[in-house]
Order: C-alpha cells, then structure tokens, then sequence
C-alpha cells in the first residue's frame, strides 16, 4: 500500500527573504508541490497611493535590499512615461552603469554565497572559502567592485539615494569614476575566470521546455528599455505586457504568482531567458566567452544559470568599462518636467529577472494607483512545474536529502522572496489534514 | 579584525544569530556586504542561524542575535518572544526593526482596504492592523538605525560586544557631518526641506551631498527640537502636507518624527475644513 507523506522544508537557505517548501506524496505519486511565502505582506502598492511620484523611487527601493536599483529604474521609467519626460542619452547611459553595479553585486553575491555552495555540498559561502578560498575571496572582491560603483553613482549601496525621475540629483564626478577603472580592469580579468570556473561545476542533465521571457533591444543588450520577447513566440511591447501576462492569488503564498494571461501557464525569467534571447547583444568578451564554456545555446537546464550569471558579470564589467572610460561630466542630470495627470509603465531587467511597474498620478503629481510585478513572482509557478519534475529524479527513500536537492534548483532561480510577496503569509500543510 | 582572529576553537566561539521579520533584507545583507571583513568575522564568530547566508541551522541559545524587520502579523509576535528567550544579548538593526519600517504606513490607514488594494483574495492574508518596532514587544540590548544600517557600524558593534565593551553609536544629527564635507546647506541655498537637522547621523550625509535634502533614513537624533524646524520649513515656504510625507517615511513611528506629522497633519486638516 502506498504511503501517503510530507516533505517540508520550514525554511528555504540562501535565498533573499524568507519562504518554506511543501510536498505531498502518495508513495512516489506527487500529489502537491508548493513553494510557500510566507513572507510577511507589506502592501507598497496600497501605501504609494497619495504620495509624490518624486518619492516612489525611494520608496520602492525598500521592496529589496538586494535588486533595489531594479524597482528604482522601474519606476523612474514608468513615471517618466506618465510625466512625458525624455531623458537626455547621458542620462540613459549612466542608469545603464548603475544597473551595471546592481548586476555585479547581485550575480556575484548569488554565485559565490549563495549559489555555488551547492556544488560542492557545503552549508555556505563561508564554508566554500574553506575549500575555495581563491575563488570565493575573488568572488567577494568583484561583489565588493559592484557595490562601489552603485556608491559613486548611487550614493550607496544598498538604497540608493541619487535616482530621480527626469535623471540623477547629481552626475558623478569624473574623477570619482574613474578611480574605479584599475579595480575594474582587474575584475573583467577576474569575472571572466570566475564564469570559466563556474562552467566546470557538475550539472545534473535535467533540462525543460521552457516560455522564456526576458526584454529585448535592437542595439544592446535589454536592461532599461526593449520588447518584452519571448522563446516561443512573439515580442511585444511593454505597454502590452498586462494584456498577455497576468498576475493571479493562491492561497499559500503572500506573492501574487503569474501566468500567461491565457490560461496562466507558466514562464521563465531571469539571466538564463536573457541570455538564450540576447545572446549576440552580449559585449564581445562574454559573447565569446559563451562559446567557449561549453554550451550549445539555448540552453535549458536551469542549474547552469550560474553560467549565464557568469557571461552577465563580465558583460557588466565590460560595458562598465567602456561607460566610465568615455563618460564627461553633463548638464542638466536631471529634465525638468510639470507635474500633469497620466499613466505610464516599464518593464526592466532586474538580476533575478524582468521587473514591471505601472502608475497612475493626478494633476498635483501624487500616485493614486500602483502595481508591481516583481521576478519571483513570475517565476514561483515555473519553480513549482519545475519541481514536480525534477522530484522523481530525487526520491530515493531519504526525505531530507530529497529536500535538500528541491531546494537545490529553487535556488537557481536566486529567488528574492522579499521582492515576491506583495507583498505572504502562507499555510503551509492543509494537505496532512485532509 | 586581526586582534580577534586568535580567539580560540569553535566550540568556544561566540555564537551569532540573524532573524528576519518584516523587512527588504538590506540589513542583513550589510553583514554580507562587509566583504572585506566577512570572513574574519566568521573565524571569530559561530554564525548559528543565518537563513540567507548558510543552510547550517543551530538551535539556541544564541550569544549575539540580530533581528531585522518589523512585527506585522500574529505569528511573527508570538516568534518575537522565542527569538528574545533565546538571545542572550538582542541587537536590532535598522528601521523595520526599530521604527516600524516603511509598511508602518499601515498604522494611518484602513488595513482592509490595503489588503483588497493588492490581494485579489484577501481572505487567504493573515495580517496585523499595524507595523511596530522590536522594542514595542520585547527588550532589545542595543538598537542600531538606518534604512539601511551603516556596515561599518555594524562590524564596530559586533567588534565591542566580542571585545567585551558596551557598543555605542554615534548620535549627532546629519548637518554635523555634512558641514565637515563642506556642503552648501541644501535649505539655506534652494529652500528644498532638508531633515538634516533632526536626522541622526550615520549615512554620511549623502543625500545633501548628491543635492538632495535628507529624507530622514536614520531616524530621529537625539536632542533635537523637531518644531523648530518644522516651524521654519513652513515659514520658508514648504507645504505642510509634502512635510508630513517627509517626516513620514522609513522611520514614520519614531518621535518626534511621529508627533511633527500628526501635528501637520492636524494643521493641514483644520485649514482645509
């Protein structure tokens, strides 16, 4: 008689935020897989009602302190729509660098700390260093280069304070970004084997047939601005995107989750959608360094990733380096505009994947609606459809150790949690009762 | 760090903790972000329960505990409680944790209609009518500001607490820091409202570095006079009701930042009756 059982993971390590694991089985019958969020909700999207548009980008930061230059570009973009501003090129090309940092500090983060531990089948960054500790203490090096560059241009790391719509409070001092260039030219050496080591890890062969989704430019590869494009169909404009994408409530999760609006079937976002759809967009050192890690692009196996993570660190440090080398200091860093009522939205990539706001503001410049929709909110369904596939692989009659590898392949995703929930609270295990 | 680093085996290592209640994870990832000292401070330390950082998880008690985030629903009260009685000595870092964070805008509003304002399906959502700070429920040792902390802070915290020293923080307000990197005065030269004054120091004076006025991340400093300020921003010219925005932001639940708001907002209410 086949035994009906529980698999819980209470609490998800290595992840930002905080949200659990559940699995029913009948014997090796998958009856549920939830990724549950059980994240305390903190309702941003109901407390930007009634205040200044020039507040949002503060205020959204906090959604995040790791992508929070991701819901700063957001809603600078979104409002910059709803306000009919255009920003000069100087502009557009120092919001790139600033994404740059975010990248850098982000994939860097992920990919020694939190990440790559997995690998060699240890707790944490820190016990990696014990066995790796040229690479994690590079890994800490580039992560540290990331979180200078959002210092010169954003004033600080975490929570940046020089956003605004219509530009920067302030454009950086030439000299201030250039000091960083010694420290970058070494990171692009150090980001390039950093990518090289990360494709020598051991990849399980699981690969899917995935909807990738991710924003696509002509000229360059998508951070602020492009269609949103997809692996299996048609790009479309971001002012479309709530018209094909839809976000929807479940239960046991403090995140919206979100869906093809048709059906609600799931999809992919993040480094790997973004490479496998902007793979010739990449700089030429990391196009290159695409063929030679032994992938034939696309690639669909969610462990690797960490590679594509890897090819965007050193497409970040390149174009960083070229930003900073040509940048000369300009005037205004910020376009005036007069607060009038309209609606805009934007869609940009965050590290962890494409991000999306909408806003309506009235004649006096306050925000009376809102909507957020961050990465992992897109991505929660795909993770569940992931796992149901992936756990026949890795029931063998140890439950913890099964746990241990579903949580494996939730972290690829470098799930934000705090991002996700709108913002949960979750119950987990109806399903014993029942 | 290297004073610390011959401390002796792990067993004997003091352990640290770091919990997460209703929050970004900015705080937390300060510690991360100490790259140049991260790994020093986890040959000196027992990192015991850190969900973002390792998948090693011990129980308690804890020697040193870190709480981020603010206290949003019944749950996360009654896991405050098993969190104190399990912290030998309680640190709670940044403004979630000790104002109530930016999602103590609740405490002005109708929660039911912030709930249908974002959840198709509000029944599913468990939440508290308010957001309040650590302090609000249990004893805390040691309060460290910001949204988000100051890294360096942090580490200098955790160095006295290991080297056996009460820690301290700096509680001057920003405008002393600003005048020792030699800004113009934000409000004095463009009239823009500045907190500066009322704001404790921490940040470094960034925002009036980057031609901004203060927004007030580190909370109030001490010994201020929050009225006189206010006072003269609104002779000045500043609209009341864009200061209540001011002062009610990340640290919207801490005095006088609290009772400068409700008072404006007061006045603005009666005026427009």
């Amino acid at each position: 008689m086949a035994e009906a059982r529980t698999i819980k993971v209470e609490a998800l390590t290595r992840v930002e935020g905080e949200g659990g694991l559940f699995i029913r089985l009948d014997g090796d019958r998958i009856e549920d897989v939830k990724l549950s969020i059980y994240e305390p909700p903190r309702f941003f999207e109901a407390f930007l009602r009634g205040r200044r548009l020039e507040e949002v980008a503060d205020i959204t930061a906090r959604i995040c302190g790791i992508c929070p230059v991701a819901y700063q570009m957001s809603a600078v973009h979104a409002l910059e729509m709803a306000q009919g501003v255009t920003i000069s090129p100087e502009i557009r090309r120092l919001r790139r660098l600033l994404y740059c940092g975010e990248w850098i500090e982000s994939h860097a983060l992920h990919m020694h700390l939190l990440h790559a531990p997995d690998f060699a089948g240890v707790d944490s960054g820190i016990e990696l260093a014990e066995h790796f500790p040229d690479e994690v203490n590079r890994g800490l090096r580039l992560k540290k280069h990331g979180n200078e560059l959002l210092e010169v241009l954003g004033g600080r790391a975490i929570h940046p304070i020089n956003v605004a719509v219509g530009g920067f409070y302030r454009a950086p001092k030439k000299d201030d970004l250039l000091a960083l260039l010694p420290d970058f030219e070494w990171g692009l050496e150090a980001a390039i084997e950093t990518a090289r080591w990360v494709a020598t890890l051991t990849f399980p062969d699981f690969t899917r047939a995935y909807d990738m989704v991710a924003l696509q430019h002509p000229d360059e590869y998508a951070m602020n601005e492009g269609a949103i494009a997809s692996t299996s169909g048609k790009a479309v404009a971001v002012t479309d995107y709530e018209t094909h994408y839809e976000e929807f409530h479940v239960e046991h999760s403090t995140a919206l989750h979100s869906g093809r609006a048709n059906g609600h079937a799931s999809y992919h976002v993040g480094p790997l959608a973004r490479v496998n759809l902007n793979l010739d967009r990449l700089t030429p050192r990391a196009r290159q360094l695409a063929d030679e890690v032994g992938i034939d692009w696309p690639c669909w196996n969610p462990f690797q990733a960490i590679i594509a993570r890897g090819l965007e660190l050193v497409h970040a440090y390149e174009e960083a380096i070229e930003i900073i080398r040509d940048y000369q200091p300009f005037a205004p860093s910020r376009i005036d505009y007069e607060h009038h009522t309209g609606a805009g939205c934007a869609a940009t990539e965050a590290p962890r994947g494409l991000i999306y706001h909408r806003y309506e503001v009235d004649d006096a410049g306050l925000v009376t609606f809102a909507k957020i929709v961050p990465p992992t909110s897109q991505n929660q369904q795909q993770i569940e459809e992931d796992l149901r596939d992936w756990l026949p692989r890795v029931l063998h009659g140890d439950d913890s150790q099964t746990a241990r590898d579903c949580e494996r392949l939730v972290r690829c995703y470098d799930p934000c949690i705090s991002c996700s929930t709108h913002f949960l609270k979750l119950t987990i295990d109806r399903g014993e009762s029942s | 760090m290297s004073t610390m680093q011959q401390t002796p085996a792990s067993e004997t290592k003091p352990t640290l903790a770091v919990f997460k209640f209703a929050s970004c994870d900015g705080c937390q990832l300060s510690l991360l972000d100490a790259e140049d000292e991260l790994l020093a401070v986890a040959g000196i330390v027992d990192i015991a329960y850190f969900l973002e950082a390792t998948s090693r998880i011990k129980d308690g008690p804890y020697d040193i505990t870190l709480v981020e985030g603010s206290i949003t629903t019944p749950h996360d009260e009654r896991r405050i409680q098993e969190v104190r009685q399990q912290s030998k000595y309680l640190i709670t870092i940044g403004a979630c944790a000790t104002a109530g964070g930016i999602q103590a805008l609740r405490n002005w509003a109708d929660i039911e209609d912030f709930t249908q304002a974002v959840y198709a399906s509000p029944q599913y959502i468990s939440t508290l009518a308010t957001s309040t700070a650590i302090a609000d429920h249990v004893p805390v040792d040691f309060e460290l500001r910001g949204c988000p902390i100051n890294q360096f802070q942090l580490i200098e915290v955790l160095k006295s607490l290991l080297a056996g020293r009460q820690p301290r923080t700096k509680t001057h307000c920003v405008c002393m820091d600003c005048k020792q990197r030699g800004n113009v005065c934000i409000t004095v030269a463009t009239g823009e409202p500045c907190l500066g004054p009322i704001t404790q120091s921490g940040c470094g004076a960034i925002c009036p570095t980057y031609n901004r006025g203060c927004y007030g991340c580190f909370g109030p400093a001490a010994q201020t006079h929050a009225q006189s300020l206010t006072d003269h921003l609104v002779r000045e010219g500043a609209a009341p009701a864009q200061l209540v925005q001011l002062l009610r932001n990340f640290n919207s639940a801490a005095e006088p930042f609290l009772e400068q708001g409700n008072r404006l907002e007061d006045a603005v209410n009666l005026k427009g009756r």
